[in-house]
Formats: structure tokens, C-alpha cells, sequence
């Protein structure tokens, strides 16, 4: 007997969670206080934006919504080193990386407040919106990067699934083109420990999510998912070498769902007691404040004044929001084809009657 | 001019439009090299290249949502299922997402795409390649479902088709797929979706068709026709977005109307279009609808296979009842 194939599975952390480094091969990214000050500031804002969010759906004011607790620094890291003409392509836990790349925050309280106008983004034009079902948004990335191949674009897509969605067949179907086509896309697993109740003894027989790109032949990587100079800084080589069209790259993140689901789940059920106490101390707010702190690069009052910002900031987009209309009911037939057919026509004149008489 | 088959036209209507088009491609499995199990995609590789016209991996719902992701890029791909029977690993990416991308995103992205499926009964072949599954995408909104009956019309609904803003699912007959040919000039001339065809006028009847069946419903006429029997027949065409303006217009002048299709009876097509005659024509009519069909049995394998697709006996049958009732 021989071996014919040997494969191994790097892991990347930078700083552990007393903040300190692990090794002494820090990136730029360590050194670069204004950098890692705008990487902190924007996972505050997403926490600040998620409690926010809680509230208005515990005060009726918006629907069912998945917070991002815990798991900032992965689509704030990833989301960030994204060029401007990349194309995002977010699963429904992607509000982190979807604002770095400039989704508004109203829009992703809109869209969450059960509005499509919502996914209409302003500044992201190129961006796929949300996909609730899971793993299908990754097959849409691959055909994103084929469509930048064939033009020939020095361009990269970025997508992220949670790890239960790897179980799915459209996981397995993505990073499989995207091997055998040498695709510019990176694959982002958010490994929060948790699908909804089910935890990952019963998602997967595998030692890691990561290692399931080698059965691809795509590249893959662990990172701490909690350390977002090191998701940042795997995220920025990665998409270096999609652009170059060197291919793909799948990155499993580990982090730990420190909120429910969704606002519709209570994790009480299923979650083992004191997971939720170790977590906290592995987050990874705290743990950049930390690092900052020992550079004597953050103070009580730098964190003060951040916070009042951010809750105007993020307030704003509240009103904005809570101010926005419903949308005509007309609108529902509106974007179905470029052109209406006559019978749906006709529904569509009834609908506006219908809505009239209800108004008058 | 030489007169071409059903899957030639579908052939000469994508090499048409990838020729001037550079943003169309094709692709699915074996529809390279090997120019697709039907030859539909034949010489197309040799063409225009292997980028353009791409061998996939064997995985469905990865054609369907791949070309959803070019397609949102504006590139026009021509995706091939390589059976019907085959198309449900991608339904997930039909319904959820290439039906719903213009609506969800409020226009900003839009999927001019084609998703080719060959579909239908009576070439004697393995189980689930048989099936006449189109009312499971019709009802589905933001999808429009195309359905050619014949050369011309496949040349001319395949490069309306590739044309289209919006997704297009194109089924074609694999039965009548080199039963005519028809003279069909490469003109690049596309013909209307949405619209229903008279393939023969009449006063009597109206026959209602779509696809292969359209074969057997205008011999029914043509032998009806000797017995002094008007059939007026109507090809569909397009089964979603329906031109029921036609077929009202059609009944409104006979006052009879027999629906012909393949798929099984219930939740159907023809259900669809007998609710709508009911609806909006049941004072034009002098006779209940009748409805020729598969059976709402599933489709037997092909030792029985004849006994379940309708025949132009059956239509036979079914026009005189109609027409004999008063």
C-alpha cells in the first residue's frame, strides 16, 4: 500500500483573547493602529445595529431578525478588505460584511422589516441580496467569478454560509466548480457552533468545515474567527489571489452564536450551560479592545465617545426606517418581468382597487 | 433553403444569436465536445470556442445557479437540463431565485437567461426521462415557460428566448424533435412569447394544444375536417405567461372547446385554461369543455407508454362528443 494523496489543515490566529499575540509573524494589519481602530469601530457598530434590531422586533416594529452576536469580526473582517468593484454575495447572517461593502444600515433594517426595496442597495449595486435558502447563494457567487472570467475582470467575489450549510448539496456543487474552473471566489464558513439547535457532532463526521475544499481541490484555511486581523489579512490574500485568477479559496471561521438564531429562536432550549459565560470571554470586540489597549491605543473615553456615535449613527438609520412608507400595493406585480403580462395586468388594476376601498 | 428538424432549428437559433451576441453562451453537461445527448448543442463548441459554450460538471441545481450569477453579471446564458426529468435538484434555484432576483432586488438585477429542457413522452426511454412537468414552473410567477411545436416556431421562440430580460424555461418536444422539418430561414427573426399560435382556422372547434401533442391534435382535424368538422387549433406556445385573449376570442367564435396535453389531467394547464374559458366565455359555449390527457397516474415506463399518451383517436372521440352535444 502507498499514499497517493497527503492533505493538512492550517489554523491562523494572531491574537488570543487576552488580546496578546500568539506569535511574533504578526501582519501589517497588527501594526496599523488607524486600520485596526476602523475595524473595531465597525464591529460595535454591527452589535450596536443587531441590539438596536432586537428591540424594534421585541416592540413589534420589525420582523423576524438574525443577529450577528459574537460573530462580528468575520463579516466585518472579510466584508472590509473587499474593493469597492468586487461583488458580495451574503447569506442572511450577512449584515457585517454587507455594510462594509456599503449596504446601508436602513436597508438591512428594511429588508428585515419585510420590505424589498430593502435589498434594492444604493451603494452596492453589483450585490446579491440576501439568500434565505440556504447554500444556494454560493452557487450564484461561483457564477458571479465565471462571468468575471470570461471577461476577463481583475475582480474577486466574496460569499459566506453558516456551517451547517456545508451539509447542503449546492455547498458541495459550488466549491466543486469553482475547483475544477479555477474560479475567483472565496468561500467564508461562519462556524458558529450552531444550525439553529443542531450543534456539529451531528452536522458532520469531519475534524473541520474547512477540510471539506480539499474533496474540491480548492485551497482551504481555519482561522479564529474571534481574531479579525486574522480574518482580515487571510481575506485580503485570498481575494489577491482570486483577482489574479490564481482561483478559489475556502476559509472556515470559528466563532461562537452568542444570541439565538433568529429573534424567533430560544436558544435556552439546547444550548449546554456556561457555554454562553466561555464565550464571552473569547469574543472578539472585547479582545480587540484589548490588543488596543496594551498598544496604549484606546482609552475609556475614546470608547465613550465611539459609543454615542455609533448609537446616533445607527439611530439614524432607525428613523430612516421607521420613516420609510409602505410600498404601494401595485409594487408587488411591478418587478415581476420587465414587462407585464395583460392577465396579470388586470390583477393588478384590481389589487389598486381593492386597496383603494380598504384606505377610503 | 433546406427544410430542418425541431432540435436543428433550436440548434441554428442559438449559433444565430452566440453569433451575434458575444455575451450569449451555452452550457450544461455534454453539451461540448459531445454536442448535447440530442445533438442540440452540435458544432456549437467547435464554433464558438470553449469558453463559450462550457462542459459542466454533472450537478443541476450548480447549472441553474450558476447561470443565475452570470446572468446577474449580464451575461445571457443558454443552460441545458439534459432531461426534464432531471430539472428538480435545480428547482430550488428556479423558484427561490431565478424567478424572484428582478422582484426581490426591486429591478436591479435582472437574469436574462435560458433553461433548456428537452420533456415528454413516446421515444421509449428510461424511467423519469418521459414526464410533462411544465404546470409545476408555470405556476410559478416571474417565469416565463416556452414551448415550441414545431421548426419554425423553435427557431423563432429560442432566439425571443435568448432576447428575453427576463428567465425563459424552453421545453422542447423530444418526440417531435426530427418527426417534420420545416424550411426555416436563418434570418434571425424571433417570434413573439406570449403569444398563441392558429395553426389552422376553423368554425366548428376549438382545439387547444401545446408541444409534441400538437402533432396528433392537427391530424384529429385534418380527419375531422372529411367529416364536415371546422377545427379551429390553437398552439399555446408560450404555457406561462398565457394568451388566453386568444383562446377566448377562438371559443367565442366556435362556441367548443377541447383542450389536448400530455401531462397528467388534474392541477394542469388545461385546467388553468378550462377555469379561464369558464370564467370569462361560459355563455359562448354550446357544449362542455372537453379535455384530452395523460392520466393522473405517474408516467408508466415504456413498455406501457402508448396506453397513456393520448391519441388522435382519443381526440377524435372527444371532438365528435363535444361537438355532438348540441
Amino acid at each position: 500500500m502507498t499514499t497517493v494523496a497527503k492533505f493538512d489543515i492550517k489554523y491562523i490566529q494572531y491574537i488570543d483573547k487576552d488580546g496578546k499575540p500568539t506569535t511574533k509573524k504578526l501582519p501589517k494589519l497588527a501594526k496599523d493602529i488607524d486600520a485596526l481602530k476602523t475595524l473595531y469601530r465597525s464591529m460595535n457598530r454591527v452589535r450596536v445595529l443587531d441590539t438596536k434590531a432586537y428591540a424594534l422586533q421585541r416592540t413589534g416594529k420589525m420582523g423576524t431578525y438574525p443577529a450577528a452576536l459574537g460573530q462580528e469580526a468575520i463579516g466585518v473582517g472579510f466584508g472590509s478588505a473587499l474593493n469597492k468593484e468586487d461583488v458580495l454575495v451574503p447569506y442572511y447572517r450577512g449584515q457585517a460584511s454587507m455594510i462594509e461593502h456599503g449596504v446601508k444600515m436602513e436597508e438591512v433594517l428594511l429588508y428585515w422589516g419585510g420590505d424589498e426595496r430593502g435589498s434594492d442597495y444604493q451603494n452596492a449595486r453589483e450585490d446579491f441580496p440576501i439568500a434565505v435558502p440556504i447554500a444556494t447563494q454560493l452557487l450564484h457567487a461561483a457564477g458571479v467569478a465565471k462571468a468575471m472570467q470570461i471577461r476577463n475582470e481583475q475582480r474577486c467575489v466574496a460569499t459566506e454560509i453558516g456551517e451547517g450549510g456545508t451539509s447542503e448539496g449546492d455547498f458541495y456543487e459550488a466549491i466543486n466548480v469553482a475547483g475544477i474552473w479555477n474560479l475567483g471566489v472565496v468561500f467564508f464558513i461562519n462556524n458558529n457552533q450552531w444550525a439553529i439547535s443542531v450543534p456539529s457532532e451531528i452536522q458532520t463526521a469531519c475534524e473541520t468545515y474547512a477540510q471539506k475544499a480539499i474533496a474540491a481541490g480548492v485551497e482551504c484555511v481555519q482561522v479564529d474567527g474571534n481574531d479579525i486581523i486574522a480574518v482580515r489579512d487571510v481575506a485580503e490574500k485570498a481575494y489577491e489571489k482570486a483577482r489574479a485568477g490564481k482561483g478559489p479559496t475556502l476559509v472556515e471561521c470559528i466563532s461562537l452564536r452568542l444570541c439565538d438564531h433568529t429573534t424567533a429562536d430560544d436558544a435556552r432550549r439546547y444550548r449546554p450551560d456556561g457555554e454562553l459565560d466561555e464565550g464571552w470571554k473569547e469574543e472578539p470586540i472585547l479582545r480587540l479592545r484589548k490588543y488596543l489597549e496594551s498598544l496604549k491605543a484606546w482609552t475609556e473615553e475614546d470608547e465613550k465617545a465611539m459609543q454615542e456615535e455609533l448609537a446616533a449613527e445607527v439611530q439614524e438609520a432607525v428613523d430612516n426606517y421607521l420613516n420609510t412608507p409602505v410600498d404601494r400595493p401595485e409594487a408587488m406585480f411591478d418587478y415581476l418581468y420587465e414587462e407585464l403580462p395583460t392577465r396579470t395586468l388586470e390583477q393588478r388594476e384590481y389589487a389598486i382597487q381593492v386597496a383603494a376601498k380598504k384606505g377610503a | 433553403m433546406p427544410a430542418i428538424t425541431l432540435i436543428e432549428a433550436v440548434n441554428m437559433a442559438m449559433a444565430h444569436e452566440m453569433g451575434v451576441d458575444q455575451d450569449v453562451i451555452a452550457l450544461g453537461e455534454d453539451v461540448g465536445t459531445n454536442g448535447g445527448v440530442f445533438r442540440a448543442t452540435d458544432g456549437l463548441q467547435k464554433k464558438f470556442g470553449k469558453d463559450r459554450v462550457i462542459d459542466t460538471p454533472l450537478a443541476e441545481s450548480m447549472i441553474a445557479g450558476v447561470s443565475i450569477g452570470m446572468a446577474a453579471q449580464g451575461i445571457k446564458p443558454i443552460a441545458e437540463i439534459q432531461f426534464m426529468g432531471f430539472i428538480f435538484p435545480a428547482v430550488d434555484q428556479i423558484i427561490c431565485h431565478m424567478a424572484r432576483m428582478r422582484h426581490r432586488t426591486r429591478g436591479r438585477i435582472t437574469l436574462p437567461l435560458v433553461l433548456r429542457a428537452p420533456f415528454g413522452g413516446g421515444i421509449h426511454a428510461p424511467e423519469h426521462h418521459s414526464e410533462s412537468t411544465e404546470a409545476i414552473f408555470a405556476h410559478i410567477p416571474g417565469l416565463k415557460v416556452v414551448i415550441p411545436s414545431n421548426p419554425s416556431r423553435a427557431y423563432g421562440l429560442m432566439l425571443a428566448a435568448i432576447r428575453d430580460p427576463d428567465p425563459v424555461i424552453f421545453l422542447e418536444p423530444k418526440r417531435v424533435y426530427r418527426i417534420v422539418k420545416h424550411e426555416v430561414e436563418d434570418n434571425g427573426e424571433d417570434y413573439p412569447i406570449g403569444c398563441c399560435f392558429v395553426d389552422r382556422e376553423g368554425t366548428d372547434v376549438t382545439l387547444i394544444s401545446w408541444g409534441a401533442m400538437l402533432h396528433e391534435t392537427n391530424i384529429a382535424a385534418e380527419k375531422l375536417a372529411a367529416e364536415g368538422v371546422s377545427c379551429e387549433v390553437i398552439d399555446v406556445a408560450t404555457v406561462s405567461p398565457l394568451d388566453i385573449d386568444t383562446i377566448l376570442e377562438s371559443v367565442a367564435k366556435t362556441g367548443r372547446a377541447v383542450i389536448v396535453q400530455e401531462a397528467p389531467k388534474a392541477g394542469s394547464l388545461g385546467s388553468e385554461i378550462a377555469a379561464e374559458i369558464a370564467e370569462k366565455g361560459i355563455f359562448n359555449l354550446l357544449a362542455p369543455i372537453g379535455r384530452v390527457s395523460g392520466y393522473d397516474t405517474i408516467m408508466p415506463y415504456y413498455r406501457l407508454e402508448k396506453q397513456y399518451m393520448p391519441t388522435v383517436d382519443r381526440i377524435l372521440e372527444e371532438v365528435r362528443k363535444t361537438v355532438e352535444y348540441s
